[in-house]
């Protein structure tokens, strides 16, 4: 891929053609990570109802990721639009439609519509500033629906919610078998659609406002349009991962609004790594399965080995804590341009 | 000639302090236009407001004939102004081609589109292959912006904005900083520059400016010293002055 002759070297076309191409190509692992979920729901049938909440979990750090890991917006209120998702479809379900895939739709354009509007809240000023008004957001969301006691439920939750069967054939059953493969369909086709999004132009210009928005603005890029844009796609993503767990629970209660919900998302996407989707869905399988396994081995203390892990992600580093795996990762990538020879490696990126 | 660009009475006051004072200036189009001044005259300063990083406490700033004063710097882009910047302003963590093929496509109005991927509508492949090879980056094309050397992120600076296709270029001392023996590469993508695009340059490098610029202008203290043809300026007393110890006669 490099020529070596410094300066001179001249660029072939169909080269420089080719590496925008192969950015959409499904990389071996990714494949893998893939084809071991879809194993899941045939292997483990008592995990269900727990890989379930992994799974939304995964589709909410998705969500985040798309503002931390491609925009550089930080949030600390990220859960005002999971919350948001989840009334909205349970208040759906309960008063008008009980359809589930129709109640995914609304609540997700229900949490696209206060992403959009909250935003241009969201986008004015620094980092610490955003942090601010984001947590903002989900502290007075929060009230708003502790006061709304009439509707929401109030601090009892939202009660008396009864999901219809999905597209009327499937019937959420008690060992979430249908709630786990529902989960996982919504989570797979919304993680194809971001990873489009996040390779498309608009995908690279959110980068760029990232990396250097005084030149983003500089090659004509108008940055507040595009943080708006991700901002709600983002807020939508959230609200829909909320919709899910109302659905799959039938039930909402004010937990999904609270700061918890939006701390713990921060740690699961940094667990996972923010920045290439994946992180995300990693983050939510590591923080689930520590919480169950730690809250299993000791009760009460549970957040004290969560908030240790934490501490030693930061300190040591990710890379240095997970740099045995390089050789491995390295294996497969050789395997796969065996396997696959006509993809190329991918861009290097250190 | 026609002016392209002009800044009328141009002002600009950071609290008690005047770092652009009352500047009226005509770039002709195709002028190959130096900005020089000693340290701390304010040529960013004025390159700032011109390309609206910072929007001027007075005066107005006109695009062929076009008010833009009150314009942010992304719509400027659009009306054909494009710059590059003193301390290189890169993306580091994309490669060259990423980069530029984000500018070229933003050029072509694909910024926001969300749903193919980048760089493969028709159109911007060829510009992106023929600026790598112009700014001589094929051989860095695929590597992190931040890993690239110095030299080279130079090169890809003014490669970001010509990917605007400006028809006018303002170029923050493009040759700042770079090691002797990449200069000659940034000095013959400068002179390489289309001949229509107006360009408007601050440099330090005397023997840049006296071999580059067609005309010129001197700037003191934030206000427009002097102004004229490179020998009328290189004669100048007060000009002289103004660059006590440095030569002018290059």
């Amino acid at each position: 891929m490099i020529d070596a002759g410094a300066g001179t070297a001249a660029a072939p076309r169909a080269d420089v053609g080719h590496g925008f191409a192969a950015r959409g190509h499904w990389r071996p692992p990714e494949i893998a990570f893939w084809l071991a979920v879809l194993a899941t729901v045939f292997l483990v049938p008592s995990w269900h109802l727990i890989l379930n909440d992994v799974a939304i979990l995964g589709l909410f750090a998705l969500s985040l990721d798309l503002l931390i890991g491609y925009a550089g917006i930080i949030s600390l209120g990220h859960a005002a639009y999971f919350g948001f998702g989840a009334y909205v479809a349970g208040l759906l379900a309960k008063y008008w439609i009980a359809d589930p895939v129709i109640g995914l739709i609304v609540a997700g354009s229900a949490a696209a519509l206060l992403g959009f509007v909250t935003s241009f809240l969201v986008l004015r000023g620094s980092d610490l500033t955003r942090l601010m008004v984001t947590l903002g957001v989900a502290l007075v969301l929060r009230e708003i629906a502790n006061q709304l006691g009439w509707l929401t439920g109030g601090a009892d939750g939202l009660q008396g919610i009864n999901m219809g069967p999905i597209l009327g054939l499937f019937d959420f059953d008690i060992a979430g078998l249908v709630a786990y493969v529902y989960s996982l369909i919504v989570l797979f086709f919304l993680f194809v659609l971001a990873r489009r999004i996040v390779r498309s132009t608009f995908g690279l210009s959110l980068r760029s406002v990232k990396d250097n928005p005084m030149r983003a603005s500089a090659i004509g890029i108008r940055i507040n349009a595009r943080l708006v844009a991700i901002y709600t796609v983002a807020a939508a993503y959230a609200g829909v991962a909320g919709a899910l767990l109302t659905q799959t629970t039938s039930f909402a209660s004010l937990d999904v609004l609270s700061f918890d919900r939006s701390a713990d998302l921060l740690l699961v996407l940094l667990i996972g790594g923010p920045g290439y989707l994946y992180g995300g869905l990693i983050g939510a399988i590591v923080f689930k399965l520590m919480q169950d396994w730690l809250a299993n081995l000791t009760p009460q203390y549970w957040q004290f080995w969560i908030g240790l892990v934490l501490v030693l992600l930061v300190v040591i580093g990710r890379e240095r804590m997970f740099g045995w795996t390089l050789p491995v990762r390295a294996y497969l990538e050789r395997l796969g341009a065996r396997i696959w020879p006509d993809r190329p490696a991918p861009a290097r990126k250190q | 000639m026609a002016t392209v660009l002009e800044t009328v009475g141009l002002e600009k006051r950071f609290g008690g302090i005047t770092a652009t004072s009352n500047v009226s200036l005509k770039i002709e189009k195709g002028a190959r236009h130096a900005l020089i001044g000693p340290n701390g005259a304010g040529k960013t300063t004025l390159i700032n407001l011109v390309t609206g990083v910072l929007q001027p406490t007075a005066g107005q700033i006109l695009l062929e004939g076009q008010d833009i004063t009150r314009l942010q710097s992304y719509q400027r882009v659009h009306l054909g102004m494009a710059r590059t910047f003193q301390i290189n302003q890169l993306f580091p963590d994309m490669t060259p081609v990423e980069a530029i093929g984000l500018a070229v496509s933003e050029r072509l109005g694909l910024g926001g589109d969300w749903w193919r991927l980048a760089g493969t509508r028709p159109g911007v492949v060829d510009d992106v292959v023929d600026l790598i090879d112009r700014f001589h980056l094929a051989d860095v094309r695929d590597e992190r912006t931040a890993t690239l050397p110095y030299g080279k992120q130079r090169l890809l600076e003014i490669a970001l904005a010509i990917a605007c296709r400006p028809r006018v270029l303002l170029l923050d001392e493009p040759a700042a900083g770079v090691p002797e023996g990449e200069r000659r590469d940034i000095l013959a993508a400068i002179a390489a520059l289309p001949k229509d695009v107006t360009v408007l340059l601050i440099e330090h490098d005397m023997d840049l400016v006296f071999t580059f610029a067609d005309r010129i202008s001197v700037l003191v203290n934030g206000a427009l010293f002097a102004d004229g043809l490179p020998r009328e300026i290189s004669r100048d007393p007060r000009v002289k002055a103004v660059y006590l110890g440095e030569s002018l006669d290059a």
